[in-house]
């Protein structure tokens, strides 16, 4: 060991620092770092990308002091929990603080990726004129800001190249701010303004589009009709991921038969979304790229029906990820099941918000999906009911998940068949989903569920609980045996402070 | 939690042991006093949630007290062997867990749908069919549930397509194929015959079932020249005929 150390110590730090090049995870740079001090002091120095779990865990100040030469920054703000409105409004989360400190001490910063932050437009403004180095912006699940802010961002930025906006909650102006983006930029390889709720400048969208012929990323949303779309694919025929806008129109019409014709020479396409309002009818104009769609999202369009959908899913043989609503069924689900021999992750979202409203998935869709799709590993699927022999069932036949969400829409809705709690179902997820990393259980739970789990889940990271258990027993079963759990989200559950705090250690390492 | 500090000029604050310490409180609920607030049971919880004004709110005030008395009788052990249900019109905060950019999607759009079927009132679609006309140079589109009877269909395609004619109705609107030399006469003159297509795909003369019917069965019209129009005479006859 000694001698091993003396070696290393032989090595220049440039040869260091080019062999930590090769450390993409943040994971093991962190690692590297607590080898030794000259190890610490070359990897700080040379580390460019910074992630950043908690925006609290650390101030800029602290962060600007030890990677002085951080190009892109990702911040995550308040807890997945605030998603759900479960968090108080004034939490926090801030990125102000944050843009300032960094254009105070001169960082060369170039991306800036921020979830679930409280982004002003003063915050936009001074990014984008701080940074003349800019390239991309991500903002998911923010909020705080307005399109005067993204006109701010569009007009300074001028090399910038992804501009992505996932369902955000952003305040329309009616400003122009698309048309913002000067006639020089020509940079831009994503674009997303899907979540945007007000119009946008179509002509000054068209010319954007033209002028970047490395676009590989675009979504619209709703305000851009499908003609619009149609004359934006003939200009962007590169295009890997697209976003429909509205797509309704009259089916029998001229548009459609030239959206599928222009369709058909976007021989790139693997991802679809966006249908943010729907003429099921003129779905058929993109059977063209189903059959080489790879990620396909029609979670936002509740109007078309089982029928529509079922037709479209035929055509989509090499599909990898699906996003869905429960409007596919159950019936729709054993169509996928046969079809999507591919698929690796799954998405079943509900469509009726107010009661538990006619959704007809089951754990019948479920147990079919585990049947036919052996690649399975990423499940969220929002449901009726289930049962404890399903789940057994689907435990059996995908042993590959490292992400399992259940979603009863009855939180504590017992076994559909038993009438028993879904303790042994659960407890067989863990036991043969041996890589299990985010577990989100549902429906009636008792203090078992979190033995099988404490017992069970040993890669788990990310647990999320609601109205389940008894009493403290089963949190600690839980922080006694999940020995590299990070997220821990309680709600509504029995388990008090003795639980807890009984372990206080254990929360350094989440 | 209330006290944290308030970051609107811009700086970052450590916090103290107290504030980042972990509660399982509700948002919005303050401060608690109580030392047990660790341990809530569900009724508590909706309960709780009941005292909060929160948007999520869409009780009235006969619903809230039937939710308090509710939860008070029903003592909700998960172990207990009865299937344990939230009251049923209570909306949980937060469940399902769905984020409200979705909520937003989905809610609009069922409000768009609950919108267009009061307005139709008959909980339906339009049903829009094409209406071809032999000789005219291009096609219109109908909508059949706008009319209430035949002879408003033909008024309204009779201004479509200005040179077509039309038999009289009956007074239920059916037209008289019953009659075979009035059915004669029709199509033996110069007169346009409106036909359908129907569910089947068989083409059929407009006029030989109740309007209801026609309307549920009809895929598109195509007006056709008299003369062209006998091929389907009889088999309008035989089906009157077997219905009388």
């Amino acid at each position: 060991m000694r001698l091993c150390h003396s070696m290393m110590n032989y090595f220049p730090e440039e040869v260091l620092e080019h062999v930590f090049d090769f450390l993409t995870s943040h994971r093991d740079r962190n690692a590297v770092s607590l080898v030794c001090k000259s190890w610490y002091s070359v990897e700080r120095l040379s580390r460019e990308k910074v992630f950043i779990g908690n925006c609290y865990a650390i101030n800029p100040e602290r962060l600007i002091a030890r990677f002085p030469r951080v190009r892109s920054l990702t911040l995550k703000g308040k807890p997945h929990f605030a998603d759900f409105n479960l968090v108080p409004h004034d939490w926090g989360g801030y990125v102000y603080p944050w843009i300032d400190a960094m254009a105070k001490c001169g960082i060369n910063l170039e991306e800036l990726r921020l979830k679930r932050m409280v982004v002003s437009d003063e915050s936009l403004e001074l990014l984008a004129k701080s940074f003349p180095n800019f390239k991309a912006l991500v903002l998911v699940s923010c909020e705080g800001f307005t399109t005067d802010g993204l006109a701010a961002i569009a007009s300074n930025c001028r090399f910038l190249r992804e501009l992505d906006l996932q369902e955000n909650d952003v305040d329309d102006r009616k400003g122009q701010w698309l048309s913002c983006f000067p006639d020089t930029c020509t940079s831009l390889v994503s674009l997303n303004f899907a979540c945007l709720k007000g119009e946008v400048n179509m002509a000054a969208l068209e010319r954007l589009i033209a002028r970047c012929p490395n676009l590989k990323s675009l979504r619209l949303n709703h305000s851009v009709p499908l003609d619009a779309l149609q004359k934006i694919l003939v200009q962007a025929p590169q295009l890997i991921d697209l976003g429909t806008g509205s797509f309704v129109h009259d089916p029998d019409s001229e548009i459609c038969n030239k959206l599928k014709n222009v369709l058909q020479k976007c021989t790139s396409i693997r991802s679809l979304s966006g249908f943010l309002d729907v003429n099921s009818r003129c779905l058929p104009s993109i059977y063209p790229v189903c059959t080489n769609l790879t990620s396909l999202n029609l979670s936002y369009a509740p109007e078309i029906f089982s029928i529509e959908l079922i037709k479209l899913i035929r055509h989509c043989k090499k599909l990898e990820r699906l996003w869905i609503l429960d409007t596919i069924g159950d019936k729709g689900l054993v169509v996928v099941a046969a079809t999507c021999k591919e698929l690796q992750e799954l998405r079943v979202f509900p469509s009726d918000l107010n009661g538990m409203g006619n959704a007809e998935v089951t754990e019948v869709g479920l147990v079919a999906i585990s049947a036919g799709c052996p690649k399975l590993n990423s499940l969220l699927y929002f449901c009726q009911q289930m049962t404890n022999a399903a789940l057994v069932t689907v435990a059996k036949n995908c042993p590959n998940f490292i992400r399992f969400r259940l979603c009863t829409l009855n939180p504590t809705i017992p076994d559909a068949m038993t009438n028993q709690p879904l303790d042994e179902g659960f407890g067989a997820i863990v036991r043969s989903c041996k890589g299990l990393k985010r577990l989100s259980v549902s429906g009636l739970l008792t203090d078992q569920v979190f033995l099988y789990i404490g017992m069970y889940a040993e890669q788990l990271e990310m647990l999320s609980i609601a109205f389940a258990g008894n009493s403290d027993k089963g949190m600690l079963y839980v922080l006694n045996g999940c020995k590299k759990l990070k997220k821990l989200e309680i709600r509504d559950s029995p388990f008090g402070d003795v639980a807890l705090l009984a372990d206080t250690g254990k929360y350094q390492t989440m | 939690m209330v006290d944290m500090v308030s970051y609107d000029d811009g700086r970052c604050r450590k916090l103290g042991f107290e504030e980042t310490e972990l509660r399982l409180g509700l948002p919005g609920g303050g401060e608690k006093t109580n030392a047990n607030y660790g341990k809530r049971g569900f009724e508590e919880t909706v309960d709780l949630k009941l005292n909060l004004s929160s948007k999520e709110m869409t009780l009235d005030q006969n619903d809230l007290k039937l939710e308090q008395s509710l939860s008070k009788e029903k003592k909700l052990l998960p172990c207990s062997n009865d299937s344990v249900k939230p009251p049923a019109k209570a909306q949980v905060v937060g469940w399902p867990p769905v984020r409200s950019f979705r909520k937003n999607v989905v809610m609009a759009v069922q409000k768009k749908t609950d919108a267009e079927e009061a307005e139709k009132g008959n909980g339906g679609a339009a049903a829009f069919v094409k209406v071809s006309m032999d000789g005219a140079p291009y096609l219109r589109k109908v909508d059949l549930k706008i009319y209430k009877t035949y002879q408003e269909l033909y008024d309204a395609l009779g201004k479509m397509f200005s040179s077509f004619t039309m038999g009289k109705c009956d007074s239920q609107g059916v037209v008289d194929f019953m009659n075979e030399s009035k059915l004669m006469d029709l199509l033996n003159g110069s007169d346009y015959v409106p036909t359908y297509e129907d569910k089947d795909g068989d083409w059929m003369l407009v006029g030989d079932v109740p309007w209801e019917m026609f309307v549920e069965s009809c895929k598109r019209l195509r007006i056709m020249k008299g003369t062209e129009a006998k091929g389907l005479a009889p088999k309008a006859m035989e089906k009157c005929k077997s219905r009388s």
